[in-house]
């Protein structure tokens, strides 16, 4: 039942030795009591939230049972180690789809309720939270509490967005939501500067439930091209099956020695992108592509070599998000710091319901980066900006940001600390702590 | 099909069934533990078209005196199976099972003794109806005998043996005898393995089973690329062999 391993986190290629615990059904789950430990799941997290080097990592990933579904309601119970994949795979042909679905569906619901996910419907349904509507809380106390907005609300609320630091999920409730099709009507469009994209970003919510848009980092805030992809559930095309199957998956079978990331490689792939997009259209797609084209690629971070990647995510309050982001582009392109998959975004007022949940109103922006010292230092800039603007990095990603940052921007995170189970710690936690 | 998976919590065995579960075919789960089994068959039932086709059944097999009307009673009561699934076994530590006779009891018991049990009391109906299906999941480890597993190997070589002579046996009344010999898989069997190399995905071990299943084949190696990994470790001279740190 243990074993020593190293770990990785998708960004950090570490490896950080850990003992892991992998229960192979809830019945063998034993909260160990001689050492601090951390629920992981499908380890997607960038950055510490789901490390913890020299201890334990409790695996969920054969927690991984569905418990019951309710077919006439779409209220779905199952174990937390359930990959979203698998919802998606087994209950979509069936009309039923989560109500908010991340950029990947390689995560499971807990370390989905643990980092309040979202996604590209933010502005029309929150986040991943808003739609769980119970869950089991194990503690290393030996308690198990039963957790709802009714329920005991307080660890309700520390749970969803607490990074696993409150206990362990063992089962969980999800709202989904159905569907007609697995397709999506995307309405394409390309655009020219930050200006154009706010116009653009504010009919695109106002009329679609996902919208997201791509940009090129490297073309500056007035320069800046970018292509809006807003996205509806739709019916099919006349003939064409109505629930689409997964497409096979290639993987990137080795770390090549050095990061294929590389200045003149962004240049040209951005161009592409942009160009390959068209000016304006509409049309279907099944939802694998619109939303997890990456998915389709597996161990994709391991073109960024051996030094792994720095996945930068922030989110900007309304007030000051165009100034903000005006700034961010400006110390990207002087860096010359480009990235494969910028996306901005912005999130809707609804309140979160998790102490910590990242997702807030605001225009969000992510980017990928190779790990160096030089990006190192950029994200020092970066995080000075995000500070000034008042906004929040994502924990979920985080792997450089400074806890001041964390500490103004998580204002809950004392109140926090009561729910905290104590025996849990993840690398993040101590990082923020280590002020 | 009715299909009567015995072991069915363990890894292999439930992503087979959940294979099974979205085809709509009729499940009985059985193991010793209805606290293991119940899980399984919540989850199944979310899969299946009718949650009523997925029931779970507790059963010791060391229960030698109604083991046989036992099967045969199950096999009533759902109808008559098409196809039993023997997915259980016990991998041990090899130094235990060196040191411990129990534990060396235990592994024979286990992997071997109690899949016999269970097929002979399959095969005896499966002859008189002349149809059916028998899959009992081996090991490559029973391929040869290797200091670092050969109480497991050797338990796993008995069900080899004895799957070859029922095939034999029941080949006459159109009784299939499916030999399913996994590599190491990643599922909480492979959990002690001190370096377990690269493991096998059990979706992909679970699909390469049921497709074996479908076409009654005889032996099969999943993932593939172990029947000639095992081709050329049988082919080694036992001269050779003994020198070896396998």
């Amino acid at each position: 039942m243990n074993a020593t391993a190293p770990v990785r986190s998708w960004g950090l290629p570490g490896p950080f030795p850990h003992r892991l615990l992998q229960p192979a059904s809830l019945d063998e789950v034993r909260l160990p009591v001689d050492d601090s430990w951390l629920p992981h799941g499908l380890g997607r997290s960038y950055g510490d939230v789901a490390l913890n080097p020299g201890h334990t990592l409790l695996c969920t990933r054969w927690l991984d049972r569905y418990v019951s579904f309710d077919a006439a309601t779409g209220l779905l119970e199952c174990e937390a180690g359930l990959p979203l994949e698998r919802i998606v795979d087994d209950l979509l042909p069936r009309g039923w789809f989560p109500a908010v679905v991340p950029g990947t569906l390689q995560v499971t619901v807990g370390g989905a309720i643990a980092n309040d996910v979202h996604g590209k419907n933010h502005h029309a349904m929150g986040s991943f939270g808003d739609h769980v509507a119970r869950f089991t809380l194990q503690r290393s106390d030996g308690s198990v509490l039963a957790c709802s907005p009714t329920e005991n609300p307080p660890w309700f609320a520390a749970t969803i967005g607490g990074l696993g630091l409150t206990g362990l999920v063992t089962r969980a409730q999800l709202r989904l939501r159905p569907v007609a099709s697995g397709w999506m009507r995307v309405a394409v469009q390309r655009f020219r500067g930050l200006d154009a994209f706010f116009a653009l970003n504010a009919q695109a919510e106002a009329k679609h439930e996902y919208a997201v848009a791509w940009i090129d980092c490297l073309s500056g805030a007035d320069g800046l091209r970018g292509v809006m992809l807003a996205g509806d559930h739709a019916e099919p095309a006349p003939g064409a099956p109505r629930f689409p199957p997964r497409p096979r998956r290639a993987s990137v079978p080795f770390t090549p020695p050095m990061s294929l990331v590389t200045p003149w490689s962004l240049r040209a792939f951005n161009s592409a992108y942009f160009h390959r997009a068209p000016e304006r259209a509409e049309l279907l797609q099944p939802v694998w592509d619109y939303f997890w084209p990456l998915d389709r690629l597996a161990d994709w971070n391991r073109i960024y070599g051996p030094r792994g990647l720095l996945q930068f995510q922030c989110v900007l309050p309304p007030a000051g998000a165009e100034a903000g982001v005006r700034e961010l582009l400006r110390l990207l392109r002087a860096a010359g710091a480009g990235s494969f998959l910028a996306v901005l975004k912005t999130f809707g007022a609804r309140p979160a319901r998790g102490l910590l949940s990242f997702a807030r109103a605001g225009l969000t922006l992510a980017l990928d980066f190779p790990d160096t010292p030089r990006m190192r230092s950029l994200f020092a800039q970066l995080d000075a900006c995000v500070a000034a603007a008042g906004g929040a990095l994502y924990p979920a990603k985080d792997a450089a940001g400074s806890p001041a940052l964390f500490r103004s921007a998580y204002p809950r995170w004392g109140e926090f600390q009561r729910y905290r189970d104590p025996g849990v710690a993840s690398a993040f936690a101590r990082r923020m702590e280590a002020a | 099909m009715n299909i009567l998976i015995y072991g069915a919590s363990s890894r292999i065995a439930h992503e087979c069934a959940r294979l099974w579960a979205r085809d709509g075919h009729a499940l009985v789960l059985a193991g010793r533990s209805a606290l293991r089994l119940e899980p399984v068959a919540a989850d199944l039932r979310v899969l299946a078209a009718s949650p009523e086709s997925v029931r779970t059944l507790a059963w010791d097999l060391a229960d030698e005196a109604t083991l046989r009307q036992r099967f045969a009673d199950e096999d009533a009561r759902a109808g008559g199976f098409d196809l039993l699934l023997v997915a259980h076994g016990w991998l041990p530590e090899q130094a235990a099972a060196q040191r411990d006779p129990a534990v060396l009891r235990e592994t024979v018991e286990a992997n071997a003794l109690s899949v016999a049990q269970i097929c002979e009391a399959a095969a005896g109906v499966f002859e008189a109806r002349r149809r059916g299906t028998i899959a009992v999941i081996g090991s490559v480890a029973g391929d040869r005998g290797r200091q670092s597993n050969y109480l497991y190997g050797a338990s796993k070589g008995f069900v080899e043996r004895y799957c070859q002579g029922l095939r034999n046996r029941l080949h006459a009344a159109g009784v299939a005898v499916v030999l399913v010999k996994p590599g190491p898989t990643d599922t909480p069997m492979a959990r002690q393995l001190a370096r377990p190399g690269r493991l096998a995905d059990p979706r992909d071990v679970a699909r390469d089973i049921v497709r074996a299943i479908d076409r009654r084949q005889a032996v099969v190696y999943t993932p593939g690329p172990w029947r000639w990994i095992m081709t050329v470790i049988r082919w080694i001279p036992e001269r050779a062999f003994v020198r070896l740190k396998l």
